[in-house]
Formats: structure tokens, C-alpha cells, sequence
């Protein structure tokens, strides 16, 4: 599904990835860990294409699709969703009116018929709900007055709404009390655990995926992939620490 | 006020005087509240005529006045405003200003709080494209004496283009001890991170700039009496200049 080979990027002219290759077929859940610095947000802004993350050489691919050659908004219609880990506030607009123009934006890119006012509705309530999380939130302006484990739960519904193939998920388990850690966990899985769909994790800890079981994980460092695994492999570093395990 | 002023003088230091001139001279709109009493209004210029208005109000002791402003569409158009205040009385203006092509528009206003215990606010938004100016002159002078005044002025301009031009003076003059004065200014762009934001979700970038600029205009308006049809007026002049 997502094919990345020999990636490099920089930001602000310093290189950080160095030529990261990364495949993630449908169905898997992978998680990337890593120290700071090793270029793990980088990835998934790069894959995102947020301004300021330039592309110096090597490939990605989203079925086939290059990814590279797409505007931000034509990789999300694509089906990449980018759960981030500072979400953005955005005052005086609500997630419902964007959600939706977002959504049928995406519909119209794909040639699929937009969802009417009540059909909207109807699936942010079910997501929603599957967030724990009230419907009149959704009503709010973007994140405004939201604390950080609400935020991140938001950005879950989100990708419940959006319905992309694969998220990136960058720390979605940061600044999360032990029950919403439990519930983004489960909202991850009911959302994204199926055999069309992938996950790309990005933790510092093991304790996200205690609940979202990976397939693989991988150790990113110096802005290249250098040790992967199975979910044995999160646990000798949280154990042992990168420096030990990937060096 | 019957020679047409020069730009000597601050309050026309940024106006179209050639515009001006053919308006002039203004008539000056006379509004005074009673003591205790409430009012509002809302003027909108938004033709294709250059217009400009002159407005003075007075308001007694206690007495409340809810002022909003939208100021786009014609080539020139300008609104000054003075408000005095009595004591313990509140007035508060919501104003937006949206301009594009060579359009020249401008807010003037002077809020004096000649008594104690006054409250003031201001909120004024200005979008700005193509080589449009876009002026807003905030004064609030708080005269001797009039301890206990609360005033709070909050100033934004977003420039589509960078050969537009926002000009934002906010002006402070004290003469009394006891005092809370606020003021806000800021001239920018729409935010990099928001707009990437909503791209990732979906929304192509000339929609995701749109919908940030509606909600930026809409803070004018908030709690207006006519907040709806002053907020879809202003929408459709800002679309005008996207």
C-alpha cells in the first residue's frame, strides 16, 4: 500500500531523513520508534507534505499513486491521514462545518457523491461516539479550549470520519491519562484494523501499543530505518533502550 | 469643519482626499443615548459609490450603544467615529473592513471617556488583497479624572497579497491614574500550520483559506443584533476579493 524507498528530506536545509525505505502493505500495522531527533515527525510531515519539509531525493508511493507529485489536499483524498501530535486550534471554525467541507471535498476528488447536512451528522455522532467523545464538542471551533487528550481523541474521530487507508500517527499517545490512552487505543483499531486499511505508528512508548498490537515495528534513527521487527522488538527497548538495541 | 482637511492632520493622514473632496463636506450622523438608556446600529457600506460618514455619539451616565461597521465595495469609503462617554457608561464597536483591487477604505475612530467607571471595546478585522489599503486610526483618551476606565481595543489586519497595504495605529492618551487600557495589534498572514491543517483533511487550499478568512471577518459581528445579515454581507465581500 505505502512504498517508501531511499527517502531523503530537509527541513531548513538540514537533512534528516537519509534515505529511510519503508514498505506497509494493507492489513499491517507498523510502529516506528525512535530517540528524539531520529526524524520520526519529519516522516510524517514529509508523507503529509506540509510546507517546509522538501523532498531531496528517493520515492513514495500510496498504491501505486506518487505521493510526491500530489498537493496535501490530493494525498488526503488519496487516502493518507496524518494524525498529528500537536493538533492545530483554529478559532471560529467548527469541526462539523469543516469536517464536512472537508470530507466532501475528498468524496468530489475521488468522483463519489457528497454526504448530505444529515449523513454527515449522522457518522460524526457514530465516530464520535466510538471516541467517547460529546457530539456538541464536534460543534466547537478546532481543538479551541480543548485539553491534549481531548485533542488527540478529536483527531481520532477525525480519521473515523475521514476513512482514509492508511494513517501515519505521530505520538498520538502523548499528553493521554491511562483511560484515554485506552480509548484512542480501541478507537485505532475499530477504525483502521482491517484488511483494506493500514497504520503507521510513531511512540516513543510501549504503552500504545499494548492496546494497538503491531505487526512490525521498526527503529528509526539518524533519519534512516536501522533494525525492524516483530512486537518483541518494542519491548527490548523500552527494556533496554535504543542506544542499546539499535546500535 | 468645512475646509477640506490635508494630510497634515492624522485623522486623514492615509485618505483619499481626491475621493473625499467629492463627498465633502460630510454631514455629522448626531446620535445621543440618555442616561441609563440602550441603542445600537449598524452601517454598511458596501455600494460601488465612494462614501464616507461621519458619526458623533454621546452617551449619558449608564448608558449603553453597540456600534458595527462594515466598510467594503466602493473605491473610497470611509467612516470616522467619535464616542463620548458618561460615567459608567459602555460602548462597544465591531468593525470590518474588507477591501481588494485599488480600493482605499478606513476606520477612524476616537473613543473618549470623559467620566469615570466607562467601559470601551474594540474590535476591528481587515482583509486586505491586490494593492488595496486598508486603514484603521484607534484613539481612546481617558480624561483627567475619569478613574476606573476599562478600555480595550483589538486590531487585526490579514493581507492576501503582499502588495496590499494595512495601516494600524492604536493610540492611547491617559490623563487619569486608575486606569485598565488594552490594546492589540497585528498585521499578518493567514497561519501556515492552520492552512496545512485543513489541507490534510481534505480541503483543497483556496477553500481552506476562505473558510479561516470568514471566521476571522465574523469576529466583527459576534453578538450584534443583526449578527447574521451583517456576517453574510461581509462573506460576500470578502468573496468578492478572493
Amino acid at each position: 500500500m505505502l512504498e517508501i524507498q531511499n527517502l531523503q528530506a530537509t527541513v531548513a536545509d538540514k537533512p534528516i531523513l537519509k534515505g529511510l525505505s519503508l514498505t506497509i502493505n494493507a492489513g499491517e500495522i507498523h510502529a516506528i520508534m525512535g530517540p528524539n531527533g531520529a526524524g520520526k515527525s519529519t516522516l510524517g510531515y514529509t508523507l503529509g507534505g506540509r510546507p517546509g519539509y522538501e523532498v531531496t531525493g528517493g520515492t513514495a508511493t500510496l498504491d501505486g499513486a506518487d505521493l510526491f507529485e500530489l498537493e496535501p489536499h490530493e494525498r488526503a483524498a488519496a487516502g493518507l491521514f496524518l494524525g498529528f501530535q500537536y493538533p492545530v486550534e483554529i478559532p471560529g471554525v467548527s469541526f462539523v462545518q469543516f469536517l464536512r467541507e472537508s470530507a466532501n471535498a475528498q468524496r468530489k476528488g475521488r468522483g463519489e457523491a457528497p454526504l448530505s447536512g444529515g449523513e454527515f451528522l449522522k457518522l460524526a455522532k457514530e465516530k464520535a461516539g466510538l471516541l467517547r467523545m460529546d457530539m456538541d464538542m464536534l460543534k466547537r471551533p478546532v481543538n479551541v479550549g480543548f485539553s491534549g487528550g481531548e485533542k488527540k481523541r478529536a483527531e481520532m474521530v477525525q480519521m473515523g470520519i475521514l476513512d482514509p487507508k492508511i494513517a501515519i500517527l505521530d505520538e498520538t499517545d502523548s499528553g493521554l491519562d491511562i483511560d484515554a490512552l485506552r480509548i484512542c487505543g480501541e478507537g485505532i483499531n475499530a477504525i483502521m484494523r482491517k484488511p483494506d486499511k493500514a497504520v503507521l505508528l510513531i511512540t516513543h512508548y510501549q504503552r500504545l501499543l499494548d492496546y494497538v498490537k503491531p505487526d512490525f515495528v521498526h527503529v528509526l534513527a539518524g533519519g534512516r530505518i536501522v533494525k525492524s521487527g516483530g512486537p518483541e522488538l518494542a519491548l527490548e527497548l523500552e527494556e533496554h533502550g535504543y542506544e542499546a538495541v539499535a546500535a | 469643519m468645512s475646509a477640506l482637511p490635508t494630510r497634515k492632520d492624522e485623522a486623514f493622514r492615509y485618505a483619499d482626499l481626491a475621493a473625499l473632496a467629492a463627498l465633502w463636506p460630510l454631514p455629522v450622523q448626531d446620535i445621543r443615548v440618555a442616561a441609563g438608556e440602550t441603542g445600537a446600529s449598524a452601517v454598511v457600506l458596501d455600494g460601488a459609490n465612494d462614501a464616507a460618514q461621519d458619526i458623533a455619539i454621546t452617551l449619558g451616565d449608564g448608558a449603553e450603544y453597540d456600534l458595527r461597521l462594515l466598510n467594503a465595495g466602493s473605491a473610497y469609503g470611509r467612516i470616522s467615529v467619535k464616542v463620548t462617554l458618561g460615567k459608567g457608561a459602555k460602548f462597544h464597536l465591531g468593525a470590518a473592513q474588507i477591501a481588494g483591487g485599488e480600493q482605499t477604505a478606513e476606520i477612524v475612530t476616537e473613543v473618549v471617556h470623559a467620566e469615570p467607571d466607562a467601559v470601551s471595546s474594540q474590535v476591528v478585522r481587515s482583509v486586505l488583497g491586490g494593492k488595496a489599503a486598508g486603514t484603521y486610526l484607534g484613539r481612546v483618551v481617558v480624561a483627567r479624572g475619569a478613574v476606573g476606565t476599562d478600555g480595550e481595543q483589538s486590531i487585526r489586519a490579514m493581507l492576501l497579497d503582499r502588495t496590499a497595504t494595512a495601516n494600524a495605529r492604536p493610540e492611547l492618551e491617559i490623563y487619569a491614574d486608575d486606569v485598565k487600557c488594552a490594546h492589540g495589534c497585528a498585521v499578518g498572514e493567514l497561519d501556515q500550520q492552520s492552512l496545512f491543517y485543513l489541507a490534510q483533511r481534505g480541503l483543497p487550499p483556496a477553500e481552506a483559506k476562505k473558510l479561516m478568512l470568514h471566521a476571522f471577518i465574523a469576529e466583527a459581528f459576534v453578538g450584534a443584533g443583526e449578527e447574521e445579515a451583517l456576517t453574510e454581507a461581509a462573506l460576500k465581500a470578502l468573496d468578492a476579493v478572493l
